[in-house]
This record gives structure tokens, C-alpha cells and sequence, in this order.
């Protein structure tokens, strides 16, 4: 496990390396963007709905009950912005689109692809690696970003139609800008950025380490999936952690 | 600052002492040859007996435990020997990009290292398929090709690079006998038209005899002899006869009655 993660921090260094010749690399990283927004935007938003409805759900009936309702706006605005669209985001493109990095370079690897490049002086990282980073650094806090609004939306739409709940959109949409400021909605953006480039990094790895046939690449898929999905989690607390001395 | 490289388009391959283990295990037990400029050179063997993991050393795919290879001289470990010889390496399976067109990936070399416009590599690339027989393939994905055009489509990509030396892998696997007979005869072509170096490994006895200048044979990580296809057609190591004689009986009772 050790070693894993020291092969990932010396992949993830000569990627930040490479950096300076990304614009060489532009039409790759242009590609890359367009398939990971047109694979997730979609169900990007489509789980943000209800992950927003969900937590109106759960929390409107009581508020309302002890008369705090109005304060399901901030409540939902919060714990959608800071929270769950950047790490069910990072989790949904960690499937979709971790896995499908650790498949396509596993098989280039198994298939002799990666050997054909570097007989050719063609540098994997710059060629496969950094544009792969570099698309999925953008684009995951782009998600979050329509995550956050549809996640908002959808709370909204909760509390209003919600019989138990019944709150105007104009008072959750009002309380809801009352409690978020903009620094929290940067606060998630800057952790989606952070677990993009652990996606990145730990899918490209487990690629790039693919050793067998078939068989290894379902194998390096399943890692890169799960180790993604875990380093995420963990990560997460101490990025909070880490943030919240900002918010003192 | 290296010196530029040479005007011929060939090169003297000298490898010495070679030895590789895996997990304990040696692959490589001393391997020592040398192949002259423009020659074609074949190892030949049975199927691990090391063959491609040596040609890995020869590419830079690999480092050795042990030993050296030396290109005109110089070590391909000293700075600068890499990019001023230029050597292509032709895949067993052909390796092709299956995420880039047949033409794409002829001209990838090209278009990476920025070294010509778009349109001169497409021209390029272009000319070098058709070098190879190759017409009307240049926008098919490479899974869209038999195995034959695939080899020749590698062929045509390590062509583009216009190498001092090119190194095939087992070119002729899976390939039926008219197709082996077509690479072989490309091989000899290419040794023609460009003099390039050419160093093919292969347990195809028809190829091998067909092509080489000089045939070493490869057993269980060590050469068993070098010579010129006559030489060893008439070696008295017993392994070499078998392997270059043995044929398939059918040993059927019912044959026998």
C-alpha cells in the first residue's frame, strides 16, 4: 500500500511537472473535458435533485415542527455546497470516469500501447496522464458547481410541494442566501478540486501499473474505483479540518 | 552537446554481457553478438526463451542487470545516445493506438515531436502506407484491420520515424503463410530501398532463413550459436537440429493398421 501511494505522489509530481507543456496538449484535454461532461453532467444533476430533496426531506418536517422552518434554505444551501455536491460528485465521477481512465490506459498498457509510445521518445505522462489531470481538475468543480444549484433546487422544490414542510421558495431561496456565503460555495469547489486530482492521480496510476490480461484490467478498475472512493472519504474530514481554521 | 547523426541509415549493434532476472529467475544469461550495419539479423528460438525481453533491452523498454548495448560505440545508457539514433520497434500484436486512426497513428511520431505540418504529415504517413500496400485504410481504427495490415500499418509507422535500426517482434505470429510470406518479403524491401538495420525475432524457421544475413539461436536465455543461415542450417548442436527439424507426426494407431 506504501509503495502505491509513493508511485502515485512521484506520478502526481511529474505530472505537476509536465504542467508547462499542458498547452501542447490542448485538443487532448479539450476531448477529455468533453467526455467527462457529456458522460456525467446529466446524472450530475439528476443525483443533486434528489440529494437536495432528500435533505429537505429529512430535516423539514421536524424544523417546521419546532418552528424553525425558514431555516431549511441555509440548512440545505449549506450541506449541499460544502459537503455532499463535492463528495457525492467526486464519488459518481470517480465511477464514471475513474474507471473508465484505469480501463483505457490498462489495456493500452496490456496491449503493448504505452511500450509503442515510448520507443517513439512519447513521454506517458504528457501523452496520457496530464491532459486526463488536467480535464478532470476542471471539470469536477464545474459539476459542482450545476450540482450545487440543481441540489438547491431541489430542496426547494421538497420544502415547497412537501405537505409536512410547505415553505414559499421565496422563503428558502431567502434564508438560503442569508447563511451561504460565497466562501463556502469556494470552500466545496476547492475540495472537488482536490479529490479530482486524487481521482486523476490514483485512476491514471492504477492503469498505468496494469499487469496480465483481461483479468488485470477489471482488476486495476475495481482499485482505482475503491481507492478513489476511500481516499476521497478520508480525505474529506481533514480538508474540513484544514478549512475550518479559515471560517475562525 | 552529442555530434549529428550519421548520414547512412543504418547502424553496428554491439550487445555485451547481457543478463536480466525476474523475481530471481534469469531470463538472460549472458547474451553477446553483434549485428553489422544493414544487416538483417534474426534470433530464433522457442517461445521463452528470452527472445523479446532481449529486443526490450535493445529498444530501452528494459534495463539490464548486467552487461551493455552499444550503438555505433556508444552506450544507449550514455545522455544524448537516444536522441541522436533514431530506432523503431515493430510490436508483436503491432501495438497500434486504438484510439487514433490508422493514419493518426502512422503520423504520431511526427505530429508529437511537431517535426512537419499537419498536412505534410498526413502526406507523409500517406506515402509510407502505400509503401506498404497499404490504400484505402488510412481512416480505419486499427480494430477494423486483419492481422496482416495491422503488421504492416506498424511497419509503416516505425517507417515514418526513418529509423537507423528497426527491431520486429515475432512479426509473423498468428499471421497465415501467405501473410508471413508478404512481411517477409517487406522486410527485405525495407533492408533494400533504405539499409536500414534490421533485427527480427522469431521462432518462424521459413522467415528466419528466408530473410537473415545471420541467424543467432536463443535457448533458455543464452545464444547457442551465430552464423549464417547455411552455417547453422549445418550446426551440430543437437538442440538446433531438433529445433529446426522437428515435425509433426501423426502417430495414430488407426494410421498404422
Amino acid at each position: 500500500m506504501f509503495q502505491n501511494v509513493g508511485e502515485m505522489a512521484v506520478l502526481l509530481w511529474r505530472t505537476l511537472q509536465a504542467l508547462p507543456r499542458s498547452i501542447r496538449q490542448r485538443q487532448k484535454i479539450f476531448d477529455q473535458l468533453f467526455e467527462i461532461g457529456n458522460a456525467s453532467l446529466l446524472m450530475a444533476c439528476i443525483l443533486s435533485l434528489f440529494i437536495g430533496g432528500v435533505i429537505a426531506l429529512q430535516t423539514g418536517p421536524v424544523l417546521t415542527e419546532s418552528g424553525l422552518g425558514s431555516a431549511i434554505g441555509g440548512l440545505v444551501g449549506l450541506s449541499i455546497c460544502k459537503e455532499l455536491a463535492p463528495v457525492m460528485m467526486a464519488v459518481l465521477i470517480s465511477g464514471r470516469i475513474g474507471s473508465a481512465m484505469a480501463a483505457e490506459i490498462g489495456s493500452m498498457r496490456v496491449y503493448q500501447e504505452i511500450d509503442a509510445l515510448r520507443t517513439m521518445n512519447i513521454n506517458p505522462i504528457d501523452y496520457l496522464v496530464l491532459p486526463r489531470l488536467v480535464a478532470i481538475t476542471i471539470a469536477l468543480p464545474m459539476l459542482v458547481i450545476f450540482a450545487i444549484l440543481v441540489g438547491w433546487l431541489g430542496g426547494g422544490l421538497v420544502a415547497h410541494y412537501n405537505e409536512r414542510v410547505g415553505l414559499s421558495f421565496q422563503a428558502f431561496f431567502i434564508n438560503l442566501r442569508l447563511v451561504v456565503e460565497l466562501g463556502d460555495v469556494l470552500n466545496g469547489l476547492f475540495k472537488s478540486a482536490v479529490f479530482a486530482v486524487v481521482i486523476g492521480t490514483v485512476s491514471c496510476h492504477q492503469g498505468l501499473v496494469t499487469i496480465g490480461g483481461p483479468r488485470g484490467i477489471g482488476r486495476s478498475v475495481t482499485k482505482a474505483v475503491v481507492n478513489s472512493i476511500v481516499l476521497i472519504l478520508i480525505l474529506d474530514y481533514f480538508l474540513t479540518r484544514f478549512l475550518l481554521y479559515f471560517e475562525e | 552537446m552529442s555530434d549529428p547523426a550519421p548520414v547512412q541509415h543504418s547502424v553496428r549493434v554491439e550487445v555485451r554481457g547481457l543478463r536480466k532476472s525476474y523475481a530471481g529467475q534469469a531470463v538472460l544469461k549472458g547474451i553477446d553478438f553483434t549485428v553489422e550495419r544493414g544487416e538483417i539479423f534474426v534470433i530464433m528460438g522457442p517461445s521463452g526463451s528470452g527472445k523479446s525481453v532481449l529486443l526490450k533491452h535493445i529498444i530501452g523498454l528494459e534495463e539490464p542487470d548486467d552487461g551493455d548495448i552499444f550503438i555505433e560505440g556508444e552506450s544507449i545508457h550514455s545522455s544524448g545516445v537516444a536522441d541522436k539514433y533514431r530506432l523503431a520497434m515493430v510490436f508483436q500484436s503491432g501495438a497500434l493506438l486504438n484510439s487514433l486512426s490508422v493514419l493518426d497513428n502512422v503520423g504520431l511520431y511526427l505530429s508529437e515531436h511537431r517535426l512537419k505540418k499537419p498536412e505534410d504529415i498526413r502526406r507523409v504517413a500517406t506515402e509510407k502506407l502505400e509503401f506498404l500496400g497499404l490504400k484505402g485504410v488510412r481512416d480505419r481504427n486499427p480494430s477494423e484491420l486483419s492481422g496482416g495490415m495491422k503488421k504492416r500499418v506498424a511497419i509503416a509507422r516505425a517507417l515514418v520515424i526513418d529509423p537507423h535500426l528497426i527491431l520486429y517482434d515475432e512479426p509473423t505470429r498468428e499471421l497465415d503463410p501467405l501473410m508471413t510470406v508478404t512481411i517477409g518479403e517487406e522486410i527485405l524491401n525495407l533492408k533494400k530501398r533504405t539499409q536500414v538495420t534490421s533485427l527480427v525475432v522469431t521462432h518462424d524457421r521459413d522467415l528466419a532463413f528466408g530473410v537473415a544475413d545471420r541467424i543467432a539461436m536463443m535457448f533458455e536465455g543464452q545464444l547457442a550459436a551465430v552464423g549464417t543461415p547455411e552455417e547453422i542450417r549445418r550446426h551440430s548442436n543437437p538442440m538446433i537440429q531438433r529445433f529446426l527439424h522437428i515435425d509433426f507426426k501423426n502417430t495414430d494407431p488407426k494410421e498404422n493398421l
